[in-house]
């Protein structure tokens, strides 16, 4: 069994964000990179599935920010190979739909039975990648998925739904799978482990054509939400206190009636 | 290409899904704008098109009870080709995320997803974004095609979409269901035992403020009477006064409920860490320096004795 | 007087008396086989110590070069300052001091015990001298000679008399001791394991079977001579062997006849002497064997490992302890050295709380185990189990089935077990190590794991954005020199925790302002700094430790300044102990130390509080690093009356939060050790619980509430009353506070 891991760094959500001069982007130069949280968890299934039947994992990721880390992370951590797709990335923001293109155009020459990557991830503003590439390559897909059991030419996967609702579904192999959660907590890997894995340089560079596919959508902005610091404060008797409390909990459809 | 609007209509086993309501709503706006029809399409589950009343035209297409995305995706994918609306409305639930990307990439039309603002300009739609974990809004246009855009639930009111009406109902041909490599093999229902807190719409969270085990009740009742569990800071919980499954906080849960309803809680650092996310945030606490007011959106320092009688009392009403 | 010394001139007594040839054959015979055994049995001993490491300690390497072209490691370069002589040493162990530091009457009865034996020992060495070459030798040569009478003889007689009374004495309140006292630190139950999980009843048995030993070769002793005096008729001369005499004064009250007496006394002579040599092969397979390695464990050891812990072996391709050849020979002697006396078990803030650990039993399943492994045979003194688990697993691995990995997560690294340890145990480096492998097979809780990524991916454990360190100097009305871009004189190193934690960010304005109203030249690394890795060493994150190491030295290397201060008190620990391997070669001070000084020489003008305190001290400041008269000072010197807690100095107890604790859950502990803390403070009659260390200000305040003492106990830092003392004096006050 062969298993490809999407990576994809996003940047670091507690940094300050800004806009820059345009307008239209978040201005990268300040911000630091860290591999996608649900990236994070789909590594782990696939090295659950490792674990348990000797697969084979190999973690693939285009040229973002900072990603040589991730990859060798993934190493650290049990990976058995790590290929990055350069060429691929301009400057700033990459679409989900350049990187469903790209990564269809390279998995198509590769033979991997299982692609897993996170469900989704901060910048998906075009949509998530496991089932855009499921539809590319024309594979079943599933997503929001919390475990995965591989099987030769199959595999048993558990979907969640909202309120803790668990569908078993069985797929015919090859699949792409959009993880929510890996049947364990992400496996720490010592930053010894790392460094090594870092000296070591076993990163495979395959060069790609830059994609031919974009979003279609065209970004007129991007601006900070309004904040307001702090609370907004309610006063007056409790009688008056709990008549705002149940308004903005009924304004929001929290309480009926 | 028309300029209807499409709304996908989902449903749970407790029937159609607010969401649908919320989307109903915000596709008659834009319908209306474009002189369009909103057009709702339920797949399987023909039985609630009778629900779906403020829309113009109900679709229902046959497909296999149990949800897979293969099977949806073929049948919307059908739908969205032949009828090819201007606009369709997903919510971002696990359907959502389960098939807008792969509509997309199928249909060849782009996708806007986390939109929680939706407006007409001219023939396209400006849809506004929430990316970057709530950072950044990002308003982003889809001039020269149809779009669908992924929303996320609580953007609009459901009551806007629940009016009343007679939709003619169609019933579509189903495409052909053969070959699919997913198979639905069983649902499960969540873990029965203690309330899983992280899925909560509302949490009502108590902290050492209420002073003893015995006026927990108190919060028990306000919570009771919203439908919601209690949630405890780290000292409720260490005091047993609580089960440890419900404490929230760096040693405890992260949640991110619609509404979290904090009751002499101080606002410790270790405690906002697993719940500064929530949507909507009320802190009652009678010191008026507390920090937990920096994160509040609305806050009081009204006696949590005082005042969750009077609560309770209105939401039982 | 004369008198008498002249009447014992020429006196002595036959060593083999009246023993025949086919007798003393057999004598040295058996002396052979316990000879023999006893050198096999410790042969085995030292072998197993050599499948060890080198560990520095006779001799330090200068300035090791470094083999694989990294960072020299910290072991290697830095001198070992702290360290105290050999010859302090041995005095130490001649003293017994170690034995008696908080045990006044224990050291006292080990003292005659030790000396005791040592005294008889030295005399039967005598004995063989004088019989075996002396005698011997001057036959070769004509008249034989012999040097065992007279003078020497009565003085001989009379101190050994007295030095075996005083250790019978002693080892008879040992015996009651452990028999009737019930003392907490020798219940060898364990913490972590059900009752019935273990078997500890051969430790028992061979505590009292070493008592035992001991006492019956005494008391035969004592009997022989008894029978010897009546058998000889009581020549004068004996009254110099005063406890014999008195025997044989019974013995012949007790109407004993000569001839009787003399039959006894050959019959005791072979029971004393089979039980002293059967004691002499007892001794390496037991704990007997505690008399050689305690004082080879004491003269090697190294109080200063704790505080600078010691790189992992380059050469072991792996982190952290697999096997026992990964282990140095100091900790393997550390492990047979112990003698379960439990001192450590009692104080270990781990074990009060309830967690599973204690440090005694982490060595003796240490100890059970190496030498299962090395081949060692031990009579009785070893742990039974029904199930192969724990010191007797023989196929699993070290840090995680021997030693369970929520023990090693327990340790707080307060390194209370190392200061009580009589003998030299040296238990934080070991702990550390093993979680070193626990690391690296990356078995930690979640909480850990965050705290750890935060940590390397910002600098810092709260995961918060690494451009907003700075962020709490906002909220002053001046601007604080950068240190990066200007020298100054003082280098602050705030720490996370200073920092980052809401809380706390007012005590750092607050010492901000303090510094720059008494004019004081001081600058920070604003974003430059990162987390300063004490805590992340000691949790076995080596890799991660050098990274911030190499990150700050970045840092502090383009900086200039003369000294380093900071509030943390683990901050100021690894920068002191551990950053001049890695080439820091400034002073590092403490905050209080440099507030002491300010006001003691006049530069804050302080007016009297005029309450009453305790004074908290930090593990990490008074035992690590002997620092535990400036918080004082200034509290003496802001009018603080200073109340000590029982516990205070270098037997401080711990918070609860070091060692990378603060990063874990503790919600499964009986009584966390801070409201333990709270609750000895609260027996005191003091308004303030006054602590010097960020952390402890977060655990106490939280600790009091949860105690119920917050109304009653205010807990403050030090810098806070500093700032009121100002405020006390605003006419004379330093500018702008
Ligand atoms: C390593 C570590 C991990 C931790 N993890 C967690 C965690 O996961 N979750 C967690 O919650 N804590 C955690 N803590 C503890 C945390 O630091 C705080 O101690 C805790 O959150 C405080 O709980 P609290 O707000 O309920 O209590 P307090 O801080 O005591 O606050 C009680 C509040 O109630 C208010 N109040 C009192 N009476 C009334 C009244 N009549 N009406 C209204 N308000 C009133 C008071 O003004 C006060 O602000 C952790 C601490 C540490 C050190
Ligand atoms: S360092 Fe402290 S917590 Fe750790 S074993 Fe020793 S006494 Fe116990
Ligand atoms: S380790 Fe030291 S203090 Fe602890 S029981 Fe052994 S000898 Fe005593």
């Amino acid at each position: 069994m062969r298993i490809a891991v999407l990576l994809k760094q996003v940047p670091d959500l507690v940094e300050e964000f800004e806009i820059d001069d345009a307008g239209t982007d978040i201005d990268r130069e300040f911000l630091t990179f860290l591999l996608n949280e649900f990236d994070n968890q789909a590594l782990e299934e696939a090295l659950l599935i490792k674990d348990a039947t000797g697969a084979t994992v190999d973690v693939v990721a285009l040229d973002d920010p900072e990603v040589d880390q991730a990859l060798y992370t993934a190493i650290a951590k049990g990976a058995d190979r790590a290929i990055k797709l350069t060429g691929a990335n301009g400057d700033g923001w990459l679409s989900t739909h350049a990187r469903a293109a790209v990564y269809a155009g390279w998995l198509t020459g590769e033979s991997y039975d299982l692609v897993l990557t996170g469900v989704q991830a901060a910048d998906d503003l075009d949509g998530q990648l496991a089932p855009m590439l499921g539809a590319l390559l024309d594979v079943p897909h599933v997503s929001v998925v919390v475990g995965v059991e591989a099987a030769d030419g199959t595999a048993r996967i558990r979907q969640e739904f909202a309120g803790g609702a668990i569908s078993e579904l069985d797929v015919s192999l090859p699949a792409v799978v959009g993880v929510q959660a890996a049947g364990a907590e992400p496996r720490y890997a010592a930053i010894a482990k790392i460094r090594q894995a870092q000296q070591e340089g076993n990163v495979d560079e395959v060069a790609v054509d830059p994609p031919a596919a974009a979003s279609g959508l065209t970004i007129r902005r991007m601006y900070p939400p309004e904040k307001s610091d702090r609370a907004e404060m309610l006063s007056g008797s409790e009688a008056d206190v709990a008549d705002r409390i149940i308004a903005l909990l009924r304004e929001r459809g929290l309480v009926q009636g | 290409m028309n300029n209807d609007v499409f709304v996908i209509a989902e449903h749970s086993d407790a029937g159609l899904t607010d969401a649908t309501f919320e989307l109903l709503g915000a596709a008659r706006r834009l319908a209306d704008a474009w002189g369009g029809q909103v057009v709702a399409v339920i797949v399987g589950n023909a039985g609630v098109a009778g629900q779906l009343g403020s829309a113009d035209v109900v679709v229902t297409v046959d497909a296999p009870a149990d949800y897979t995305s293969e099977a949806h995706e073929r049948v919307l994918a059908g739908q969205v080709t032949s009828r090819d609306p201007r606009l369709v409305l997903m919510s971002m639930s696990t359907q959502g995320l389960d098939l807008a990307a792969a509509l997309s990439a199928t249909c060849d039309r782009p996708l806007v997803s986390y939109v929680v603002g939706l407006e007409p300009d001219g023939d396209a739609v400006v849809a506004t974004a929430q990316i970057y974990g709530g950072k950044i809004m990002a308003e982003v246009v889809v001039e020269s095609q149809a779009a669908i855009c992924a929303v996320i639930a609580g953007s609009f009111p459901a009551d806007a979409g629940r009016g009343a009406g007679s939709p003619a109902v169609e019933a579509a041909d189903a495409p052909a269901l053969d070959g699919l490599r997913t198979t639905f093999v069983a649902r499960h229902a969540p873990d029965a035992g203690d309330v899983d807190i992280t899925v909560a719409d509302i949490l009502v969270a108590v902290g050492r403020g209420i002073g003893g085990e015995d006026d927990i009740e108190l919060v028990q009742e306000f919570a009771d009477a919203l439908g919601a569990p209690v949630a405890a800071s780290r000292p409720i919980t260490d005091n047993g006064w609580l089960p440890k499954s419900r404490q929230v906080g760096k040693s405890g849960l992260k949640v991110k409920p619609r509404a979290y309803l904090m009751f002499g809680i101080s606002g410790a650092p270790e405690h906002l860490e697993g719940m500064r996310d929530a949507e909507l945030i009320i802190a009652c606490n009678t010191d008026e320096q507390a920090p937990v007011f920096d994160v509040a959106h609305y806050g009081t320092t009204v006696d949590l004795f005082d005042l969750l009688p009077e609560l309770t009392e209105r939401a039982s009403a | 007087m004369i008198a008498t010394l002249l009447a014992v001139e020429g006196e002595t007594r036959e060593v083999f008396e009246d023993i025949n040839l086919f007798g003393k054959v057999v004598f040295y015979v058996l002396s052979f086989i316990a000879t023999a055994l006893f050198l096999w049995g410790s042969w085995q001993r030292i072998t197993k110590y050599r499948r060890g490491r080198p560990a520095g300690r006779i001799r330090r390497p200068a300035a090791a070069p470094s083999s694989n072209g990294s960072a020299p490691t910290v072991a290697d370069t830095v001198p070992s300052n702290g360290q105290p002589s050999k010859l302090h040493t041995v005095g130490t162990i001649a003293a017994n001091s170690t034995v008696a530091k908080r045990d006044r009457s224990m050291g006292i009865a080990h003292f005659f015990i030790f000396w005791g034996f040592i005294t008889l020992f030295i005399g039967t060495v005598i004995l063989t001298i004088d019989e075996d070459i002396v005698k011997i030798a001057t036959r070769q040569f004509g008249e034989e000679r012999s040097f065992f009478k007279g003078v020497f003889y009565a003085i001989y007689s009379l101190v050994l008399d007295t030095m075996g009374f005083a250790a019978l004495i002693a080892l008879v309140y040992m015996a009651a001791r452990r028999g009737l006292f019930h003392l907490p630190q020798l219940d060898y139950r364990r913490a972590e394991e059900p009752a019935g999980g273990y078997d500890r009843r051969q430790y028992q048995l061979g505590d009292q079977l070493f008592i035992g030993l001991l006492g019956l070769v005494l008391v035969t002793g004592f009997l022989h001579e008894g029978f010897r005096i009546r058998a000889s008729g009581f020549p004068d001369f004996e009254i110099w062997s005063p406890v014999g005499w008195l025997i044989a004064k019974g013995v012949s009250g007790a109407g004993v006849t000569l001839a009787g007496s003399d039959t006894i006394r050959t019959v005791i002579w072979w029971v004393h002497a089979v039980l002293a040599l059967s004691f002499v092969a007892y001794i390496p397979y037991s704990k007997a064997m505690h008399m050689l390695t305690d004082a080879a464990n004491l003269v090697t050891h190294d109080p200063t490992t704790s505080r600078r812990l010691p790189a992992p072996d380059p050469a072991a391709g792996h982190l952290g302890y697999q096997t026992v050849e990964d282990f140095t020979w100091k900790e393997l002697l550390d492990f047979d050295a112990c003698t379960k006396c439990g001192r450590c078990h009692v104080v270990c803030p781990a074990a009060a709380a309830g967690a599973p650990l204690s440090p005694r039993d982490l060595i003796l399943d240490l100890r059970q185990w190496a030498s299962t492994s090395s081949g060692n045979v031990t009579l009785l003194d070893s742990e039974r189990r029904p199930e192969p688990t724990g010191p007797l697993v023989t196929d699993g691995t070290l840090a995680g089935d021997v030693i369970r990995a929520d023990t090693l997560w327990s340790c707080t690294t307060c390194m209370a077990c190392v200061a009580a340890c009589p003998v030299g145990i040296e238990h934080v480096p070991t702990i550390v190590e093993l979680r070193r492998s626990l690391v690296e097979a990356g078995t930690m809780e979640p909480s850990l794991q965050d705290a750890l990524q935060n940590i390397a991916q910002k600098g810092n454990s709260f995961g918060k954005s690494a451009r907003q360190r700075a962020k709490w100097t906002k909220g002053l009305d001046f601007t604080i020199t950068d240190a990066r871009k200007e020298p100054v004189r003082y280098l602050w190193f705030v720490g996370d925790f200073a920092s980052f934690d809401d809380r706390l960010q007012s005590l750092s304005q607050t010492f901000a302002q303090i510094l720059h109203g008494a004019g004081v030249d001081f600058g920070i690394l604003y974003d430059g700094e990162r987390n300063a890795g004490n805590d992340v060493r000691r949790v076995g994150e080596e890799g991660l430790f050098e990274m911030l190491v190499e990150q700050n030295m970045e840092q502090l290397t383009a900086a200039e300044f003369d000294e380093i201060v900071t509030t943390d008190p683990h901050t100021l620990n690894t920068l002191r102990n551990e950053y001049p391997g890695f080439g820091l070669d400034k002073p590092v001070k403490h905050y209080t130390e440099v507030l002491a000084d300010l006001i003691e020489a006049g530069e804050l003008d302080v007016g009297a509080l005029g309450s009453t305190a305790t004074y908290h001290d930090p593990c990490y400041l008074a035992r690590y690093n002997e620092l535990t008269e400036a918080p004082r000072r200034v509290l003496r010197a802001i009018g603080c009356d200073v109340v000590e807690m029982p516990r205070n100095r270098d037997n401080t107890f711990c918070c609860g939060a070091g060692g990378g604790r603060i990063w874990m859950d503790d919600s499964g502990l009986t009584e966390r050790p801070s409201e333990n803390r709270i609750r000895e403070a609260a027996e005191l009659d003091v308004e303030m619980f006054v602590v010097a260390c960020p952390k402890d200000f977060t655990m106490y305040t939280d600790a009091a509430k949860t105690t119920g003492h917050d109304a009653s106990l205010r807990v403050v830092d030090v810098i806070e009353l500093v700032a009121e003392a100002l405020d006390r004096q605003p006419a004379l006050g330093a500018a702008e506070i």
